[in-house]
């Protein structure tokens, strides 16, 4: 395969993966980061959200072939040391429970918060449309809500 | 009612595990030599602790993390009388050994929401012995009396001579003496770790993206397998073609399997194309002609039938006959899958000498059992390496998933990871039974409920996973919570027909208690609508003679504020359940839209589960639990169509996202009663307490599953 070259949490990498590979499978599966996780396929779930260029994108329906150049984080690549606002916040609200699906709220909220730093209620519910069967969905909306006023 | 019910749960895990050695055990404290490290290790006093020369806790956590915070809960059992420093806890699971085997079950698994009640004494005497061996290291250290002095945030102090010593500096000594005799637990004023709101341990891998779920698991010469099933269950494959697959770049073998056609590759990807790829013809079998509208036409004709009699107290029928009032209803609700947000996988490695799994199970002897089966080797020599769960809800209690990848890494000689996709995990589960009920009671003068009947039509998960127990075509759990309506009414008639469909049945989160607390709590609310009185009040009326459901069923109403006046457009409806040995009592505050459209805006819940270990993770397991409830309750269903499952994805098996999310309050009764389960008693009361509060705002009577739009 014809090798494909982007940028993940800041280093250039580069893979031989077929193009119509999703970027999940690609980070997954050739460059070891499994802190992305797969829930659904389709783009429904949101367990797959990374960062593209800085918008937040699900993986799983993202061909490897359409991120060529592109710079990509991913929860590993969100902060050093779980800094990010939102990963405190998460951990001071004891947000997550099984926390499958927790890689992809944090980075759907640092999304939010990175185009929309006081998000109202509204905005929350518009943005962080990623699935939790755990319910943690009213801690999740208090953590947005305490990173927000840590801005 | 809960003393058969855990005879047949505990019957059926200990024949489960084929291959497990299942002891049924109240207490013991299993020794920790066998798990001493063969150098000078840490101090290993028992099953569940050892402790390094550098002050590191290390507790092996035997029961499965899916979210419901035994890694925190646990430890801090042990931790409370060991008298450690929090900071230095450490958690590792358990591998698969009869060290720990789950008292409450005979095995080593998780479910029933027994976690804490199971390990509430064992691991609090565990701590206890550990520190007196401490103390007893320091005291000789020093040459004083043991009782002079007493251990305090890891380490043990001597007030007089004002010396301390680390448990690290005290361990080598400790581990040279021999185990105390019974220690008396603290009294519970004296707690310090225990009843408060610690910070989960697993909440930090967590959010960075560490944490190690089973799909995560790598291990060198890994390979991942895709396999195809067949869309009808029950059915199995005739022929297949493997060409087209074996085309896929990265395919490295296509293998037969006893679930199907295992497609072996160097990733998922490949490995999922290469099983699209792949043409199977299957031999559908006998379930291809079932149907939703087939199975809803057998239990209506079952239910024409007298069933197995599960509860009779006085003469239903002919105060039925005689009553001046009579209610009727029928319930219906369907098949629900788990849709754990983790797709079901394992890794498996076969090897002539001993197998390895690496699995996010609830049910780590019988994944031993499965792979000394497969594996043609003594459990012994099968390690069952136990990862974070991504969801469990029951699921995880299957094998299923851990067979596939035993079959699959046996037939190409590696480790092979067998992954599902979420259409796989839809189509090819063991569902929450699909059931039927038809209720009546005769009402007095004044309203007062002098019978009631309950007839319950339903498969049978005990049928399918240890058909010895259901005796007379009785399945005791099944039945659970209709046999244990708590209301105080002379002539009690409760029966069930057991009745197969073909679709496979399984443990889903508060298992039968999901819709019997639907039948009995809507069923209740009509009778209370029938005489005219306040829901609650009716309720509360008759709950005289069971006073946890009426504690919890007052402080939910009280914080509900029932009796004044909702919100404009919203109504209040009201249900409470006891399972799992706790008492949950919620209000559901709701409005119902021009179109139909239901919005739950909030849901006030009251759970008395006894002493409580961490308030937060009850509330957090409650808030969990309705969101659970809710979401079956709204929406769903899984439909059946020429024996397969008509549901796929999130797209048509549809989820509570954050935007619907209600404001759920938990009010936690202060109880020193008999302690409960907190994992799954907050799902049953959920349905019932909405559709009554869409009674309440429409005169809609909800009396099929789910509700969608009401119209």
């Amino acid at each position: 395969m014809a090798p494909i070259t982007f940028v993940v949490n800041g280093k250039s990498r580069t893979v031989t993966d077929a193009p119509d590979t999703p970027l999940l499978w690609v980070l997954r599966d050739s460059l070891g980061l499994t802190g992305t996780k797969f829930g659904c396929g389709i783009a429904q779930c949101g367990a797959c959200t990374v960062h593209l260029d800085g918008v937040a994108t699900r993986s799983c329906v993202t061909p490897v072939a359409a991120v060529a150049g592109k710079r990509v984080t991913t929860i590993e690549g969100l902060s050093a040391n779980r800094s990010h606002r939102v990963q405190k916040a998460w951990i001071a609200e004891d947000v997550p429970q099984c926390g499958y699906c927790q890689s992809g709220q944090l980075m759907a909220a640092a999304a939010l918060l990175a185009t929309n730093p006081h998000p109202s209620d509204a905005d929350i519910d518009a943005a962080m449309t990623n699935i939790c069967r755990c319910g943690t969905y009213q801690r999740i909306r208090a953590a947005i809500h305490r990173a927000a006023q840590e801005a | 009612m809960s003393t058969p019910t855990q005879v047949t749960r505990r019957a059926f895990l200990e024949t489960a595990g084929a291959a497990g050695a299942g002891l049924v055990i109240s207490f013991y404290l299993p020794s920790g030599l066998r798990f001493r490290s063969p150098t000078a290790g840490p101090f290993a006093p028992n099953a569940w602790l050892r402790i390094g020369e550098d002050e590191s806790v290390l507790v092996i956590v035997d029961r499965s993390e899916m979210g419901q915070g035994v890694t925190t809960a646990l430890p801090m059992l042990l931790a409370e009388e060991l008298e450690a420093d929090w900071s230095r806890i450490r958690i590792e699971f358990a591998p698969a050994d009869k060290a720990y085997t789950n008292p409450m079950f005979g095995m080593q698994g998780t479910g029933g929401s027994t976690s804490v009640r199971a390990a509430y004494t064992p691991l609090r005497k565990a701590g206890a012995a550990a520190r007196e061996l401490l103390v007893a290291a320091a005291a000789q250290t020093w040459g004083v009396e043991k009782a002079e002095c007493r251990a305090e945030r890891g380490a043990v102090v001597h007030a007089r001579s004002k010396r301390r010593l680390t448990y690290g500096k005290l361990v080598t000594k400790a581990a040279t003496l021999g185990a105390p005799p019974d220690v008396p637990l603290k009294d519970p004023k004296d707690w310090k770790i225990l009843g408060t709101r610690v910070r989960r341990l697993d909440t930090p891998p967590k959010v960075d993206g560490s944490a190690q779920f089973g799909i995560d698991v790598k291990v060198p010469g890994m390979l991942v397998a895709v396999v195809a099933r067949s869309p009808v269950f029950g059915g199995k494959v005739t022929s297949f073609d493997a060409a087209k697959a074996k085309a896929v770049p990265g395919v490295r073998q296509v293998v037969q399997i006893s679930s199907g056609v295992a497609v072996v590759a160097d990733g998922y990807w490949p490995a999922k194309k290469g099983r699209d790829a792949l043409a199977v013809t299957w031999d559908e079998g006998p379930t291809a002609s079932v149907s939703s509208a087939t199975i809803a036409q057998l239990f209506g004709q079952r239910a024409e039938q007298a069933g197995a009699v599960a509860r009779h107290a006085g003469d239903p029928d002919g105060t039925l006959g005689s009553a001046p009032a009579k209610v009727d209803a029928v319930y219906d609700l369907p098949f629900l899958a788990h849709a754990t947000m983790e797709p079901m996988n394992c890794t498996a490695h076969v090897r002539a000498d001993g197998v390895d799994i690496w699995a996010p199970t609830q049910f780590q002897t019988g994944a031993q059992g499965f792979g000394a089966k497969i594996g043609g080797v003594t459990p012994d020599k099968v390690k069952v390496h136990t990862t974070y769960l991504g969801g469990g809800f029951g699921r995880r209690f299957e094998l299923d998933f851990i067979q596939e990848a035993l079959e699959t890494s046996k037939a190409v000689g590696a480790p092979v990871k067998v992954i599902w996709s979420r259409e796989d995990d839809i189509r090819n589960a063991q569902y929450r039974p699909a059931n039927h009920h038809r209720m009546r009671a005769g009402l007095d003068a004044n309203g007062q409920p002098v019978a009631w009947t309950h007839r319950i039509v339903a498969p049978s998960i005990m049928a399918r996973v240890f058909p010895d127990t259901v005796k007379n075509g009785l399945d005791e759990e099944a039945v659970e919570g209709g046999v244990g309506m708590p209301y105080a009414i002379p002539n009690v008639h409760v029966d069930y027909l057991l009745t197969d469909t073909g679709i496979p049945v399984g443990f889903w989160r508060s298992v039968n208690n999901s819709y019997n607390a639907f039948a009995v709590e809507s069923f209740i609310d009509e009778l209370a609508h029938a005489a005219k009185k306040d829901p609650y009040e009716y309720r509360r009326d008759l709950l005289g003679k069971a006073p946890r459901h009426l504690g919890a069923l007052n402080l939910a109403a009280s914080k509900a504020g029932w009796g004044t006046a909702p919100p404009a457009g919203r109504a209040r409806g009201i249900a409470v359940y006891k399972s799992f040995e706790s008492y949950v009592a919620e209000v559901a505050e709701v409005s119902v839209a021009s179109d139909g459209a239901v919005k739950v805006h909030r849901v006030v819940c009251a759970v008395d589960c006894g002493p409580v270990v961490n308030p937060s993770i009850v509330e957090a397991q409650m808030e969990s639990a309705i969101v659970y409830g809710l979401t079956a309750a709204l929406y769903g269903e899984i439909a059946i169509e020429g024996g397969r499952v008509k549901q796929s994805n999130f797209h048509d098996y549809q989820m509570l996202r954050l935007a619907e999310m209600p404001k759920v309050e938990v009010y936690i009764v202060p109880s020193t009663d008999a302690q409960g389960g907190v994992g799954e008693p907050g799902t049953p009361p959920i349905a019932p307490a909405v559709a009554n509060a869409i009674f309440a705002a429409t005169g809609k009577r909800i009396r099929k599953l789910p509700i969608g739009k009401v119209v």
